[in-house]
């Protein structure tokens, strides 16, 4: 009886963690190890190598010398050239203004959507939730383009304000910083939307009844209960947006001109044009160290708070 | 209130405007005859003859197609094996590295993702010789570690939230863990199985920048043609391409949608 009892008490994967659970974790454990890890890793080193014209176009810093010792030359030159040229500095700067500009319209324009699609009757909720979903599923690529075609000096836009007499030439829309936010907000809103919509759902609605009840106005319930009630859901949607645009490249390139240089331009730039991997590496060392690995820290320390 | 209303509404069509104007745009101008967009000059088919003329994005499309499925086939299986493993296996040595590893691909900018990925490979080759030159294989290695990360994620909230007395009872009647795995655990969580491996392939059929670090001059994607023609400006061919693009997968979504509201109401 006793030995039944215990038996009912184990699941299946207790019993398989004797033999399969190792197998079972090491698969994708091992991919991810050697596809995700061991690339930062290589990475970080050659973020301390020299630049050299060779294949490929950097030093070694490990090398193991007759004797028999192993040599480490770390090379901190590529972070002392981020440091000192204004270029990267720049660069820095004008993607941090383009990623919090982007985040904040984006917030702006997703949090009245996502309020009146978490407002509206279930079965209506998920068919809006469904159309935000949407363009999502079209290609990246060509949402940008479809912003290129729009802007262009022989674009729509142009091409009707022309028509109407309301301008005499081709207004510069494209390849300015105003096109790159557009373009990132376009992309990225579904990403804002969808976390707000969840959180505001989720509030209970007797909360606002009472309140309404006890003679709150609707705007007063509003920012006293629903706003900050969805304040996780704010956040999240707008690490979603912010962590991909900071880096973003194609945005830029397609919408943005030669002013509109952010991080992600110049890691490509770096790489392709100069060929100078140590200083891309670098600046990629950087964007992890001080964008990527503090939000994801933080996130995933307020989602154990709550 | 209802002034307020009135206003929400309007923000929320506006916002749908603002999502499907442009796709919308580009789907009409498919058909417009003129090379440029400022203008109707009448109906034709012609962008979307030239586009099935043009080798160069045939052969991309099935190229990016071939990587697409396989990718998300590996990263299926991967991903349901990382999300049993974070949901089933809640102590084993390294738990904490595998939760990080499982999720910091979501967050990682392509641009890093694609560089570090490449400086492996080249790593690589240079130690052990493999991978000989950069093809289909690399990139296909590439988006499949970027789409596990999504399919954990997608098959792990499915896995949390199913009744686990299901799998107790099996297995009290006497069947394997094996047998209770794909009889029981699979069929439920095929939903989410079937989203992820749509996200996956959707991911990999959209990508640009990873693909454009490690495809070597043997495999060129369609988005990375596409990429290339976008930046001598705007063609007409492309936009004939959107539009089967849209189609194909607005279409795949609906029915994709339809499956899981079919498959979900008797679980729930």
């Amino acid at each position: 009886m006793k030995r039944v009892f215990k038996r009912a008490k184990k699941t299946p994967y207790d019993i398989l963690s004797q033999r399969g659970h190792g197998l079972i974790a090491a698969i994708p454990y091992l991919w991810l190890i050697i596809f995700f890890l061991i690339p930062c890793l290589f990475l970080l080193k050659i973020s301390f190598s020299e630049a050299v014209l060779a294949r490929p176009p950097y030093t070694d810093i490990f090398k193991i010398l007759p004797e028999g010792l192993l040599q480490i030359r770390l090379n901190v030159e590529n972070y002392l050239t981020l440091f000192r040229d204004e270029l990267y500095q720049m660069g820095v700067i004008t993607s941090f203004i383009i990623a919090s500009i982007s985040t904040l319209c984006c917030l702006l324009l997703g949090y009245p959507m996502a309020y009146t699609i978490a407002r509206s009757s279930k079965k209506v909720r998920s068919i809006l939730q469904l159309l935000v979903i949407l363009p999502f599923w079209t290609s990246f690529l060509i949402r940008v383009y479809a912003w290129m075609t729009l802007l262009s000096p022989t674009g729509i836009i142009n091409g009707i304000l022309l028509r109407m007499h309301v301008i005499t030439e081709p207004l510069a829309l494209v390849q300015t910083p105003f096109a790159v936010c557009l373009g990132i907000v376009y992309v990225y809103l579904p990403f804002m939307v969808l976390p707000l919509c969840m959180s505001i759902t989720k509030i209970d609605a007797e909360l606002l009844d009472a309140a309404y009840d006890l003679g709150c106005r609707p705007l007063k319930t509003f920012f006293t209960i629903t706003l900050p009630l969805s304040f996780s859901g704010m956040i999240a949607g707008s690490v979603l947006v912010f962590i991909p645009s900071i880096g973003e490249y194609v945005i830029p390139e397609l919408l943005g001109g030669s002013e509109t240089l952010t991080i992600g331009r110049i890691v490509w730039n770096e790489f392709f044009i100069n060929m100078s991997w140590p200083v891309a590496s670098a600046l990629a060392i950087l964007l992890i160290l001080f964008i990527v690995l503090p939000i994801s820290f933080w996130q995933r320390w307020k989602e154990v708070k709550t | 209130m209802d002034s307020q209303s009135r206003t929400l509404k309007m923000i929320l069509i506006a916002g749908y405007a603002f999502l499907y104007i442009p796709l919308l745009v580009i789907v009409i101008f498919s058909f417009n005859e003129a090379r440029l967009i400022t203008s109707w000059t009448g109906f034709s088919l012609k962008w979307y003859r030239e586009l099935f003329s043009d080798t160069v994005m045939l052969r991309a499309t099935l190229t990016s197609f071939q990587i697409a499925t396989i990718a998300a086939t590996i990263a299926v299986i991967l991903g349901t094996l990382a999300a049993v493993t974070l949901v089933r296996f809640p102590h084993f040595r390294g738990r904490t590295l595998f939760i990080g590893l499982a999720a910091a691909p979501l967050v990682m900018p392509d641009i890093i993702t694609g560089l570090s990925l490449l400086l492996l490979f080249v790593g690589l080759h240079h130690l052990t010789g493999w991978p000989e030159s950069r093809d289909a294989v690399t990139v296909t290695i590439a988006h499949t570690t970027l789409a596990i990360s999504y399919v954990t994620a997608v098959v792990q909230a499915r896995l949390v939230e199913f009744d686990r007395s299901l799998e107790e009872a099996a297995l009290d009647l006497g069947a394997s863990p094996l047998k209770v795995f794909f009889s029981i655990t699979l069929p439920l969580i095929a939903p989410a199985i079937v989203t992820g491996w749509l996200f996956a392939f959707a991911l990999s059929l959209d990508d640009v920048v990873i693909a454009s670090f490690v495809a070597g001059p043997g495999a060129t994607t369609l988005p990375m043609v596409i990429f290339s023609s976008l930046r001598f400006g705007i063609s007409p061919e492309i936009n004939a391409l959107t539009t089967i693009l849209i189609l194909f997968l607005s279409l795949s979504m609906v029915i994709a949608t339809i499956i899981m509201r079919k498959t979900q109401r008797p679980a729930s």
